[in-house]
């Protein structure tokens, strides 16, 4: 019930996400989602795309260091006061959240919202006995 | 009119110091090969007895001694003096497994300030004066030194100390201080300050001593135009005495060397071979009347130049260049002496790659030292809050090594060029020398 993201260490100067965004181009790599975690020095991007071995493989080949995170992947209704119950629910279940994006899917009325928490199968309980709908990288190709 | 604080010492002639050189060498020579160990078992290893030293001459037969030697023997193994006649301690600015720590009697320390009045009333001083001293006190030897110096010359002290820039300038205006003794760049910081609260109108001085870092010509003369006064350089180190070894006079061509106290050598670094005048390369001292901690044939790592021509000040004493750079590669980062070993022995020692660079540079007259370190996947975590802690680690025990902040600059993996042969690890962009 969770999806894989690709976070990448890049430096904070001109430059240097064009020659990221160009890796990624050069070897037909789509993103699903991107967010940036900045510092005055160095920047964290970020990813989730369809086959996050695949784009590791390159990324690593390519010179960057990288992690992959398991992260949640939840979909959630288009309308005011969806995001904030599930905010509510991990916090009244005392779940951290370390940061959290927001993206878009080709689907109707619905936002994908990824979720890095400190306690995964804690949180992915919690979710899924309150009926929110939770991702898996498989399915990431549909959205 | 120049002035002298000891006329007959200062302008003797040349077969005068020779003379004294000599005398004090052979004695000098004998005393540490009877009382120290250490330096009889460096003779011996060398084959020279006291019985081959008949005058300065001889002083190259000599074996040298390193910073190395100072560390091996550390703390008594040099003291060539009983320890109930010790009366002080000093240390370098201290940075680990480095640190010298020096020993003084009374006379020693009396000698000491003697060195530092002559750069006094060479700058202009007389008992007059009102005399600043905005070096730091305690192990340091700045602090020390120049009070001492000012006591003889018989100037009205402030021992101001460094730091609290506001009671400094304060000090100065009420007090009416004449001459200011500090580091160049905390001397551009006070001028910065003073204009910055316009009160140029209400300071006094008329001369600086400004020693223990290395500094511009241009430096200088902006410290001279925005206090309004003549600047004088002063050299020294804490394993020959502290300031006072050496001092500027009027004519600001060098400083003279107090050569009744310290012999001056300047040796080519890699062959140790003696150089003749005019010739660039590392001055090595020898201490001929200390009694606690007598140096023979100290390498300093400082390359210069010496010249024994006439100077119009009237002194006779040889005169070194400023340091022109070192023979090893210790930064001198805030007066702190910085080794790039030590660097690499944290990040080594935190689990980062050996690969770094140190960049130094000079922000508003003040040091800065940056330390950029490659990326590791060992290193690296999704969220920036992972990467601080360890950045922060790494910053806390650069701090503990080299006693002052670094600031850590993690940057990408390979980023940092790989030279054939010697990598380039430090970029000082001070342009000091």
């Amino acid at each position: 019930m969770t999806v894989k993201q690709l976070s990448v260490f890049v430096e904070n100067t001109p430059g240097k996400l064009a020659e990221f965004t160009d890796v990624l181009f050069q070897n037909n790599i789509d993103m699903r989602a991107l967010s940036i975690a900045e510092t005055p020095d160095f920047g964290i991007l970020r990813i989730i795309v369809d086959d996050a071995y695949q784009a590791s493989c390159v990324l690593k080949d390519a010179g960057y260091v990288l992690s992959i995170t398991k992260v949640l992947a939840v979909a959630i209704p288009d309308e005011p006061g969806s995001f904030s119950k599930i905010i509510k629910l991990l916090s009244e279940n005392e779940i951290n959240i370390e940061y959290t994006y927001a993206f878009t899917t080709r689907k109707k009325n619905q936002a994908l919202m990824i979720f890095r928490v400190q306690n995964n199968d804690k949180a992915i309980d919690v979710l899924t006995k309150n009926g929110i709908n939770l991702l898996c990288q498989d399915q990431l190709a549909d959205i | 009119m120049e002035r002298y604080y000891q006329p007959e010492i200062e302008c003797a002639s040349q077969d005068q110091i020779k003379t004294w050189q000599s005398e004090r060498l052979i004695a000098t020579v004998k005393r540490v090969y009877e009382n120290v160990p250490y330096y009889r078992k460096k003779m011996e290893e060398k084959g020279v007895t006291p019985d081959d030293i008949k005058s300065v001459e001889d002083l190259h037969k000599l074996p040298f001694l390193t910073k190395d030697d100072l560390r091996d023997a550390y703390p008594y193994g040099l003291v060539a003096a009983p320890l109930k006649d010790c009366v002080r301690i000093q240390s370098t600015s201290g940075t680990t497994g480095r640190r010298v720590v020096a020993f003084y009697t009374q006379h020693d320390i009396d000698l000491w300030d003697d060195c530092c009045a002559r750069a006094i009333v060479a700058a202009g001083g007389t008992e007059e004066d009102v005399v600043h001293v905005s070096y730091g006190y305690g192990l340091f030897t700045g602090g020390p030194g120049l009070n001492g110096g000012s006591h003889k010359v018989g100037s009205l002290t402030l021992p101001m100390s460094s730091g609290n820039t506001e009671r400094q300038i304060q000090f100065m205006c009420d007090l009416g201080s004449t001459i200011l003794c500090c580091t160049p760049s905390y001397a551009a910081y006070l001028a910065e300050s003073i204009h910055e609260r316009g009160l140029q109108d209400q300071i006094k001085l008329k001369a600086g001593i400004f020693g223990a870092e290395a500094w511009t010509q241009e430096m200088r003369r902006d410290i001279e135009q925005k206090l309004g006064i003549k600047a004088y350089d002063i050299y020294g180190l804490t394993e020959i005495s502290g300031p006072g070894v050496s001092f500027e006079c009027s004519e600001q061509t060098g400083m003279h060397i107090n050569e009744d106290h310290f012999i001056a050598e300047i040796i080519n670094p890699i062959t140790g071979e003696v150089l003749p005048d005019g010739e660039k390369g590392e001055l090595v001292f020898t201490s001929i009347t200390k009694e606690a901690f007598p140096l023979i044939r100290y390498r300093t790592r400082d390359i210069c130049v010496l010249s024994h021509k006439k100077c119009s000040c009237g002194r006779t004493h040889v005169k070194m260049s400023k340091p022109m750079g070192r023979s090893d590669d210790m930064l001198i980062i805030k007066g702190v002496n910085v080794f790039p070993s030590q660097i690499e022995a944290v990040l080594l020692n935190k689990g980062y790659a050996a690969n770094y660079q140190i960049y130094v540079d000079r922000v508003n007259n003040s040091d800065t030292l940056e330390v950029r370190v490659e990326m590791t996947p060992e290193l690296f975590s999704d969220t920036v809050t992972e990467v601080a802690a360890k950045e922060k680690e790494l910053v806390d025990a650069l701090k503990a090594m080299l006693g002052i902040y670094a600031k850590v600059k993690l940057v990408a993996p390979k980023s940092i060029t790989r030279s054939e042969g010697k990598a380039v690890r430090i970029i000082d962009n001070r342009k000091l020398y």
